[in-house]
Parts: structure tokens; C-alpha cells; sequence
């Protein structure tokens, strides 16, 4: 009998074709497929499809609201351990990007036979030690043999019916800041090249694996008027589902934006992942970004894996508010932008 | 002479990584030729040679197959991608007080401007300069010095001074020399020099 892949040499990245988020199908396709599904009407379904949120959600008591979603996708890092803690934090970001607590999750798991228990049994390992450190309950899953390895959670949290955070909202005069640096598609990709730097892969991995918890209980405290979490469709896609929802135009400033080692100069070399140009291609004509360059271009649509939490805050209580992250956060945050009344573009870049 | 890759069938970032190999085995000798089987390979390719500073063109053959030209005008001197990245050098100097060490006030000032005075008649002047703290004193409103930083920008040292420290202090409308920087362009700077010299 084959004897099973020892854990140190397992190179969970090379199994796969596209790294973590970037694996995701692309924002064009997604719309295309959605317009053509039945339309869902129950008074209780108070976030839905139509305003592209991050999750769904849904009343049961005036008290009570539950908030359900699901992320997996293949591996972004080679250790299996770390490649749950990232893929578990990535799929309780949504949650938290709901203003929500995570009560109950399931794995989902695809897995190559070939690789052996221990490997797997250290993808799920990961998986929920990070379930625990949310401080909710892994409580089953469904696993199918793939010849690529993913894995992720279905979540199950709950939030009170008033106090949704939504990605509509976002007023003009707001500033927004978000909660982790950008650039974990690039760095992936160059990690898959066997080009990246150590500092930057060490980077990488401790935002990816940080829940967003903390940024959402600091955040929670203020009267937020919209939040998202920065994900698959990369800075830009996010920005856009807020200031299209939201009936605004949001100005980012690129030296504001915190980005993670080495990340832009990833992006000058050519290491862009194909997630990245997806994006691009379904959102450039709804942004200005005429007065940037190529790599920050690069940067704003790199789809991010397990990425932070993106908010749209009166401006008067930003002093505030960063002074609370400062305190409580260890990923880099910072204030990039400021919410307009709606122009031509829903997105300007300076 | 043209070295062909083909570095179709291949996934991202297979095309860059290859294409960078041939790069360094030719060590930049003559040209080379990528094969690719989609748009977004060939977009990829083409960055990694600029990034490279070096000249490209695209020929789409097809929908699926496009050739880029990678042509490399220093045969012989191919700097690999690691020394063109992350080379550290260029020496930085930080100066987060107006006073040079501790102990009287008074000395302490005496010595920064002749220090200052020192290094600007230095023949190789180190490359920026960052000031901090009451360190923003020194491009604003101590005449002496400002007109020592001058002569270093002249010479093209550049020479920053921290926006929250200009704020503190509201010096902010009194920069007289270089320009305003933050916190990130300043942890950037000390990070990327081959040589942090700190007041």
C-alpha cells in the first residue's frame, strides 16, 4: 500500500490551478449566471441577493436574525494546517462583515485520496481551532474526493434585525478604512513562483489568518452606516458594490491604501494573478483611476484572500475609531478614502 | 539569436517564472521568445520585462497563442530579479530630536548644527534625510540649519520631515526645505536602506 505523503514535504499549492481567492469565478460570469435564477420574495429574507452582500440573512424574532454563508477554495499556502486557519477565517469574515456573531460551522472539503489521512486530518485541524477561537461550534461537514485539494465552512451566525451592518449606506462626507493591508493575490502568486520574499510570505499569512473579529467588535461600537469585508473581487469590486448600493462615489487615495511587503513590486513583475484581470475586466469602466500607475492598478483589483473588514464612518468619529484599532488590532489599517456625492464614475483613485 | 520558451499549457505564474529562468541562463544575451495560450499570460509576461527595464512586443497569433519578444540591449551584464528588487543600499540618516544626545539642552543643540554642518560638507552625502520629533525644528524654523539642508538638496539628498511632527509642533506652513512625509514612506525608507544612521 502507498505509504502516506509525510506532512513536511506536502506542497499544497502546487496541486492546484488558481490560489485561494483568485479561484474564484469571475464577477462577469457570477452576474450573468444570477440574473437568469428565479427571484425569492419572503418578508423575513432581509439581506438577499440583489444588493450583492456578503451574506445572506434572515428574520426570526424581533430579536433575532440569522446570517448564513459558505466560502472554500483550493490552497493558498503549502502547510495544511495554516491553509485551515486561513480557509476558516475567510469564511467567518462574512459574518463579521454583517455586524454578526458566528455560532455554528460545517466543513466542506474536497480532497485527493492520494495525499492520506494526516494531511487532511491537519486541514481540518486548522479549521477548527480557528472555529474555536471565534468562539463558535464545528459540528459536521461533507467531504468528496477531488484531484484538488479545498476546503472552507458553511457558517451559521446570528445578528440582531436592527443592527445589520449592510454594505448600502455609505453617506457622503464618510470616510472609509479598512482593516487589513491589500496584497495577498500578489504575494500568492509570487510564493507560486518560489519568488517571494520571506518577510512578505510570513506577512501574508498572518493577515490572511486573522479573524475579523476584533476589527468588527472595535467597529461595532460607532454608528457605522455600511460595511463589507475585502475579498475575491479585490478592493475595487468591493468599493464599487458599496458605492453602487449605496447610490455614492467613493475617492480612494493609493498612498493611503496599507499594503502588505514587496506586493507592488510583485506587481511590476508580471506576478498578477488571473483573478486580478477578471476583476479588472468586469469593473475598470466604472472607475477613474487615470492619475495612477500600473502597479497600483495591479493593486486595487487584486483579489484578496481572508481580507478585512472595509467600513463607511462619519468622518467626526474617524479620530476615534482609529485610536480604538490601534489599540486592539495587529493587522495594518488605515482611512484610504471618502465617500462623495455620485459623480459619472463610482469610483475615483487618486 | 532567439532562445524560445514555450510556456504554453502552463498555469499563472509558470509563464513569468520560465521566462525569467531563460532570462538568466541566457544572461541577457541576444533575445527571447514566450509562447503563451492566453491574453492574461501575455499581459503578465510582457510587465515582468519591463519591470525589467527591458524591451517587448506582443505578436497574437491566435486567440490562444501569443508570442512575446523580450530583447535584452546588455548582453552580459543581467542583474538576477533578487538584486533588482529588494538590493538594499543607499544610506539613510534619521534625526528625531534638534538636540544631538542627552545631557544640557543647550550642548545638545550646539552639536546638532555641527553636525549637520559636517555631514553637508561631507564628499559623499548620504541619500535622505528624515526628521522627527522636534527634529521638524530643523527644516522649519532654525534658520542656520535650513540653510545647511538646502545645500544638501542641491546636491540631492533627499530630505523629509514627519506631517504628524509638523502638526504637533504647527510647523506645518514653515517647511522650508524638502517636503512632508508619513509614517509609512518613513518605515519604508529605514527598511529598504543598505545603511540607517540614527541621531
Amino acid at each position: 500500500m502507498k505509504p502516506d505523503v509525510a506532512i513536511e514535504d506536502v506542497r499544497l499549492t502546487q496541486m492546484t490551478k488558481t490560489a485561494g481567492c483568485a479561484a474564484k469565478i469571475g464577477p462577469g460570469t457570477l452576474a450573468e449566471v444570477i440574473k437568469n435564477l428565479p427571484k425569492f420574495f419572503d418578508e423575513k429574507l432581509l439581506v438577499g441577493f440583489e444588493t450583492s452582500d456578503d451574506a445572506a440573512v434572515y428574520k426570526i424574532s424581533d430579536e433575532i436574525a440569522v446570517i448564513q454563508t459558505l466560502d472554500f477554495f483550493t490552497p493558498v499556502v503549502d502547510d495544511p494546517y495554516t491553509f485551515g486557519q486561513i480557509a476558516a477565517a475567510n469564511a467567518l469574515s462574512d459574518v463579521y462583515a454583517m455586524g454578526g456573531e458566528p455560532k455554528l460551522a460545517l466543513n466542506i472539503v474536497a480532497y485527493p485520496n492520494c495525499l492520506g489521512i494526516p494531511v487532511l486530518s491537519e486541514i481540518l485541524r486548522g479549521g477548527a481551532d480557528k472555529v474555536k477561537e471565534a468562539g463558535a461550534s464545528l459540528a459536521g461537514g461533507h467531504s468528496i474526493q477531488d484531484d484538488e485539494p479545498k476546503y472552507g465552512l458553511s457558517v451559521m451566525g446570528i445578528v440582531h434585525p436592527d443592527k445589520i451592518l449592510k454594505n448600502k449606506g455609505a453617506k457622503p462626507g464618510d470616510v472609509i478604512i479598512i482593516t487589513k493591508p491589500l496584497g495577498s493575490g500578489l504575494i500568492n502568486t509570487a510564493v507560486k513562483a518560489g519568488m517571494a520574499s520571506g518577510e512578505a510570505m510570513e506577512e501574508v499569512v498572518s493577515n490572511m489568518s486573522a479573524l475579523n473579529k476584533t476589527a468588527k467588535e472595535v467597529l461595532e461600537k460607532y454608528p457605522v452606516h455600511a460595511c463589507t469585508d475585502v475579498t475575491g473581487f479585490g478592493l475595487a469590486g468591493h468599493v464599487i458594490e458599496m458605492a453602487k448600493a449605496s447610490g455614492v462615489t467613493i475617492e480612494v487615495y493609493a498612498d493611503k491604501i496599507p499594503v502588505m511587503k514587496d506586493a507592488l513590486q510583485y506587481a511590476s513583475m508580471g506576478l498578477v494573478p488571473e483573478g486580478a484581470y477578471r476583476n479588472r475586466n468586469y469593473t475598470e469602466k466604472e472607475i477613474d483611476m487615470s492619475s495612477i500607475g500600473e502597479n497600483y492598478k495591479d493593486l486595487i483589483f487584486d483579489p484578496q484572500t481572508s481580507g478585512g473588514l472595509m467600513v463607511s464612518i462619519e468622518e467626526k468619529h474617524a479620530g476615534n475609531i482609529l485610536k480604538d484599532l490601534e489599540k486592539r488590532l495587529h493587522t495594518k489599517f488605515a482611512i484610504i478614502g471618502r465617500v462623495k456625492v455620485k459623480e459619472a464614475k463610482y469610483m475615483l483613485v487618486r | 539569436m532567439s532562445k524560445i520558451v514555450d510556456a504554453r499549457g502552463d498555469n499563472c505564474p509558470i509563464p513569468v517564472v520560465k521566462a525569467k529562468k531563460a532570462l538568466e541562463e541566457t544572461k541577457g544575451a541576444g533575445v527571447i521568445e514566450v509562447w503563451v495560450d492566453n491574453e492574461i499570460a501575455s499581459v503578465n509576461v510582457e510587465k515582468f520585462a519591463l519591470g525589467m527595464k527591458l524591451k517587448s512586443e506582443v505578436i497574437k497569433i491566435s486567440e490562444n497563442e501569443y508570442h512575446i519578444i523580450i530583447h535584452n540591449e546588455n548582453a552580459g551584464e543581467f542583474p538576477g530579479c533578487e538584486e533588482m528588487y529588494f538590493d538594499k543600499s543607499g544610506t539613510v540618516v534619521v534625526i528625531s530630536s534638534d538636540c544631538f544626545g542627552s545631557g544640557d539642552e543647550e550642548l545638545g543643540k550646539i552639536l546638532m548644527k555641527s553636525y549637520i554642518y559636517a555631514l553637508s560638507q561631507r564628499d559623499i552625502l548620504p541619500d535622505t534625510l528624515i526628521l522627527l520629533n522636534s527634529g521638524v525644528t530643523l527644516s522649519t524654523v532654525n534658520e542656520d540649519i535650513v540653510g545647511d539642508l538646502r545645500e544638501m538638496e542641491q546636491k540631492g539628498v533627499e530630505i523629509f520631515s514627519c506631517g504628524t511632527c509638523l502638526e504637533y509642533y504647527k510647523l506645518k506652513d514653515q517647511l522650508k526645505v524638502g517636503s512632508v512625509t508619513n509614517m509609512y514612506a518613513i518605515v519604508q525608507k529605514m527598511d529598504e536602506a543598505g545603511k540607517v544612521i540614527n541621531l
